[in-house]
């Protein structure tokens, strides 16, 4: 009998073992150079001529490593792909991955971990919990941090910098178009979300903001569902109701597994695109790999870029992801994709190295300077500039239409690249806060404009 | 025959009104139509079905089904059936260049459907009549109005007359005349349809300095009526539909529960793997389908039928793995069996990404459970709710008749009352526990089955319906199958009648504060065992 418990015990552990996943930290820890290594064991001393250590904190294991697993092998792409260059200023970039596994106090701590560790920067965070989480860490301990992922604004980091898309970089441009003719002029407005920060403080926003274009209180919907939520018949038939007489669409925020239960309903209870269009945010080409499109084709989506854009920069940026998934057998090979957020991931260890190699040192002072103005050519195809002021990226904005398949068809895009405003013009609160850290004013959320007259 | 037919004519050439059908007006349509913006398209589709309708007819056709493309040299051309038609003459021809297809987006989209409902409210078939007549309603305007106000009469069907007089009458309402406006408000007093209610309440409750926009009162008196048949019809509209929704989360609830209930309930095992067999049930569905598609899409339709004895086959089998194993050196040592049954999960968990990857995998309905039956304007009930429904009657009776009609049943119950005395009685206790926990586990397969239909299919699919599986189990009293029927629908009932007042997240808060009082009130659940059994 003992001995079955202890057979039993050791086939658990040895799965348990088994299970430690494809692709977790020690394997990247192991595959980084061996030679700039010894080198730096040599002369522990002078860190200027050893490999720069480069931080990735992305979950590997839990909820969220559905999405960050993809951040961190294009971030190791990128790091790999500047080393086969012969990395900055002569050295070597060493990237040195550990996984938060979707537990946001852990994240504070591997940070703190990985700035002690002395890495120069820090590419990491999805959820604005995580990064909540981490902010006050990377402030107190002057680390640097890029944040690659679309958020809900209202915040200014002297510590971090912003890739990913402020409200009136998705959010302000996909309700415009769907009040626009060409949108179908919608008057009557869904928003609807999972119970969490990042969807409260959008629509918190779009209310200001419907409010400001004259639409009604009576004509704005506002519903939330709790994670994991599968059941939405009584959502949807109560947006059914609530769209009878007037052009509507629905603005969604609902994160992650709970798409597929709305967008399901949806289809079953008749509603299609073409009556009630539902724009998502949350929704992109990785997301969209593990369901069944169908009842999706004809939804929107906003995003800063779409694997479909048509350049030679993003079929440049596709080929050498799709190589680099094959080279290193990454799982699901040649259905892996490329999305919005591994673009700003891409970008913005571009710009950081553009900045390190300016600067000539990868000092987090110097380095934040040489950030601000910093500009790299996307796979959009246009030129994307870190602003010299707040910290965030400019972005071109596209909306899409959800194909069979899982790709999206672009039918609007601005003309360029535009402006990120943290601190929304339509919140009351944060109408007069100015985020400017260019020296020597240095400021996140100051209410009063820039001192002058005296 | 031959009226109807001239009358017909005589509607379209109305519609048309300038009835100068020149081939330079469906030149200038179809520049529009495949022009970039999809604002100048809008247009273009109305200016073509004004031009030429019969022509707009089989060009509009091929521009829903994606068959009109553009060449190089900006003709425009349809591709229908084999053939390649120029769209300007209907006559073959051969394009050059890179041709293009003309894309829709949701607003080209719509005004299509709306041209298409006009031109085809005078088709042979009386669905496609019905069809249009009933999209017309949805896009109420003046060209619409008067072209049914030609064809209404002429018009043999009843339904489609009946929706025809609605789509009329939503725009009558907004007319100068009063006489119109009277007309309408009684055309649509039985129509009940649920979509006229902002329009009424607009037209008759006054605005806040007492101004009424419908100004006749004879005409607001009758509205008046209207308004509250509709209202009526919308509150009892409202009724079925909770119940009916609160049945069909009631019966996940249950379906997801019923194999706790035999694995706790009866055997006294907190099993925390649970939520895992019914991730292996769905993962069982995703398999099958695969192997299937392999085979040709026509057979991987059905492949349903071969998913439910595949997956309980093998929550099965892992079920008495897992018994033997683990769960029998731990009986009666209810917090190691917690322990471990939670380290079993995480395996399980780990297992699943390890072979089928983190990613949520597709499982897409098949095309007989996909949209829903239309009980009551807008009260949609999918086909996968009702799948799911009777299905989970299927599922409870199977477990009756296991239970109470066989003799393993009799064994199961007879070792889970007491089992010294049916030891005693050369009942090997052991085994009988074997086949109970087997049969719990092939149950939450066969529960995994169900909701691999209705939600998502990924690693961590039993996290989300654990906690409820117990809590359903909880309230309808441990060892009680009817109990944990009854309260699967009763707690799946109570949601819906919430959430609709007090919103989801709410809603379930809500109905945990109420548990909370409840296992209070009555902390053996609804049905608590009695006598000898429930002492232990």
């Amino acid at each position: 009998m003992n001995k079955l418990v202890r057979l039993a015990s050791v086939a658990a552990l040895t799965l348990l073992g088994a299970c430690k996943g494809p692709g977790e930290a020690p394997k990247e820890e192991a595959k980084t150079d061996a030679a700039p290594k010894t080198e730096e064991k040599a002369a522990p001393k002078k860190a200027d001529t050893g490999p720069i250590k480069v931080g990735i904190l992305h979950s590997l294991s839990g909820t969220m490593a559905i999405s960050e697993t993809s951040l961190k092998d294009v971030a190791l792409m990128t790091i790999e792909s500047i080393n086969k260059k012969g990395g900055i200023l002569g050295r070597k970039l060493e990237p040195i991955v550990v996984d938060p596994a979707s537990d946001w106090p852990l994240f504070a701590e591997k940070a703190r971990e990985l700035i002690q560790q002395d890495v120069a920067v820090v590419f990491g965070c999805w959820t604005s919990v995580s990064r909540k989480s981490v902010l006050p860490v990377f402030e107190e301990l002057n680390g640097l941090l890029f944040y690659p992922v679309q958020y809900e604004g209202e915040e200014s980091s002297y510590n971090v910098f912003y890739t990913g898309a402020a409200p009136n970089q998705q959010a302000i441009p996909a309700v415009e178009y769907l009040m626009s003719a060409e949108g179908g002029g919608a008057k009557r407005w869904v928003l609807l979300g999972t119970d969490y920060v990042y969807p409260r403080t959008t629509n918190k926003i779009l209310q200001y903001f419907l409010a400001a274009k004259g639409v009604a209180k009576e004509d704005i919907m506002e519903e939330y569902t709790p994670f994991g939520h599968t059941d939405y018949q009584t959502i949807v038939s109560n947006v059914k109701k609530f769209a009878a007489g007037k052009p509507t669409a629905v603005v969604s925020t609902i994160n992650g597994d709970s798409n597929v239960p709305f967008y399901k309903e949806l289809a079953n209870q008749g509603l299609k695109a073409t009556d009630i269009p539902v724009v998502a945010f949350s929704v992109g080409e990785e997301e969209l790999r593990g369901i069944d499109t169908k009842p999706l084709e004809g939804h929107l989506a906003a995003w800063n870029y779409f694997m479909s854009i048509d350049t030679p920069e993003n079929a440049a940026f596709i080929k050498e992801w799709k190589e680099y998934v094959a080279a290193n057998k990454l799982p699901d090979g040649d259905k892996r994709v490329t999305n919005d957020p591994m673009e700003a991931t891409y970008v913005g260890i571009k710009m950081w190295a553009q900045a390190v190699a300016q600067a000539g040192t990868t000092d987090v002072n110097a380095v934040r300077q040489a950030v601000a103005g910093q500009v790299v050519k996307s796979p959009s195809g246009f030129e994307m500039k870190m602003d010299e002021k707040n910290h965030h990226l400019h972005k071109p904005v596209y909306i899409g239409e959800i194909k069979a398949g899982g790709q999206f068809n672009i039918v609007w895009k601005t003309e360029g690249p535009i402006r990120a405003a943290p601190w929304s013009e339509f919140v009351p609160d944060s109408k007069n806060k100015v985020a400017d850290w260019q020296y020597p004013w240095l400021c996140g959320n100051c209410t009063a404009a820039k001192a002058s007259g005296f | 025959m031959t009226r109807t037919f001239l009358l017909t004519i005589a509607a379209l050439f109305l519609w048309a009104s300038q009835a100068s059908a020149g081939p330079a007006e469906v030149d200038q349509a179809l520049a529009l139509l495949s022009s970039e913006t999809h604002v100048d398209m809008t247009r273009g589709i109305a200016d073509l079905a004004v031009a030429d309708p019969d022509k707009a007819l089989v060009v509009l056709t091929a521009l829903e089904a994606g068959e009109l493309k553009k060449d190089g040299r900006g003709v425009v051309f349809l591709e229908t059936d084999g053939k390649v038609l120029q769209a300007s003459s209907l006559e073959p021809t051969t394009p050059s260049g890179n041709a293009r297809t003309i894309a829709l987006n949701n607003t080209s989209r719509r005004a299509l459907s709306s041209t298409l409902s006009k031109l085809r409210l005078t088709a042979k078939r009386v669905d496609v009549r019905l069809e249009s007549a009933k999209r017309l309603t949805e896009y109420p305007d003046e060209e619409s109005a008067e072209l049914i106000r030609t064809l209404i009469d002429a018009e043999k069907n009843a339904d489609v007359r009946r929706w025809m007089a609605l789509a009329l009458a939503k725009v009558d309402l907004k007319s100068e005349d009063a006489k119109l406006r009277m007309q309408a408000a009684k055309s649509i007093q039985d129509s009940d349809d649920i979509s006229l209610e902002p329009d009424l309440k607009a037209l008759v409750v006054p605005d806040a300095k007492g101004h009424y926009l419908e100004k006749d009162a004879a005409v607001r008196a009758e509205l008046d009526r209207a308004l509250q048949s509709v209202q009526r019809r919308i509150f009892f509209i409202n009724i079925i539909a909770n119940t009916i929704y609160g049945l069909s989360l009631g019966s996940v609830l249950l379906l997801a529960a019923l194999g706790l209930a035999i694995t706790f309930g009866l055997m006294k095992v907190i099993n925390m793997a649970h939520g895992e067999m019914l991730m292996l049930g769905a993962y069982s569905t995703y398999f099958v389908r695969e192997r299937l598609l392999a085979a040709g899409p026509e057979v991987a339709e059905y492949y349903l039928v071969l998913a439910i004895p595949f997956a309980f086959a093998t929550t099965f089998a892992m079920g008495v793995l897992l018994e033997r194993l683990v769960i029998r050196h731990l009986y009666g040592r209810p917090l190691e069996t917690l322990l471990s049954t939670w380290g079993l999960s995480l395996i399980l968990i780990q297992l699943v990404r390890v072979v089928f990857g983190a990613q949520n995998v597709t499982v897409a309905n098949p095309d007989w459970l996909s949209g829903g039956v239309e009980l009551m304007p807008a009260l949609v009930v999918p086909y996968s709710r009702i799948a799911v429904l009777s299905f989970t009657l299927l599922v409870v009776a199977f477990v009756w008749f296991i239970l109470r009609g066989t003799s393993v049943g009799l064994k199961v119950r007879a070792v889970t009352q007491n089992r010294e005395i049916a030891a005693s009685l050369g009942i090997a206790t052991r085994r009988v526990d074997m086949w109970t926990f087997g049969l719990g586990s092939g149950l939450a397969g066969l529960g995994g089955v169900a909701l691999s239909q209705l939600g998502n299919v990924g690693p961590e699919l039993g996290q989300q319906h654990i906690i409820d599986s117990f809590v359903v189990v909880v309230v309808g009293g441990v060892g009680n199958i009817l109990g944990t029927v009854i309260s699967g629908f009763g707690l799946g009932l109570a949601n819906k009648i919430l959430e609709p007042s007090v919103g989801a997240v709410m809603g379930k808060i809500l109905l945990l504060v109420l548990l909370i009082f409840f296992i209070q009130w009555r902390p053996q659940g609804l049905f608590a065992l009695k006598g000898r059994a429930a002492e232990n």
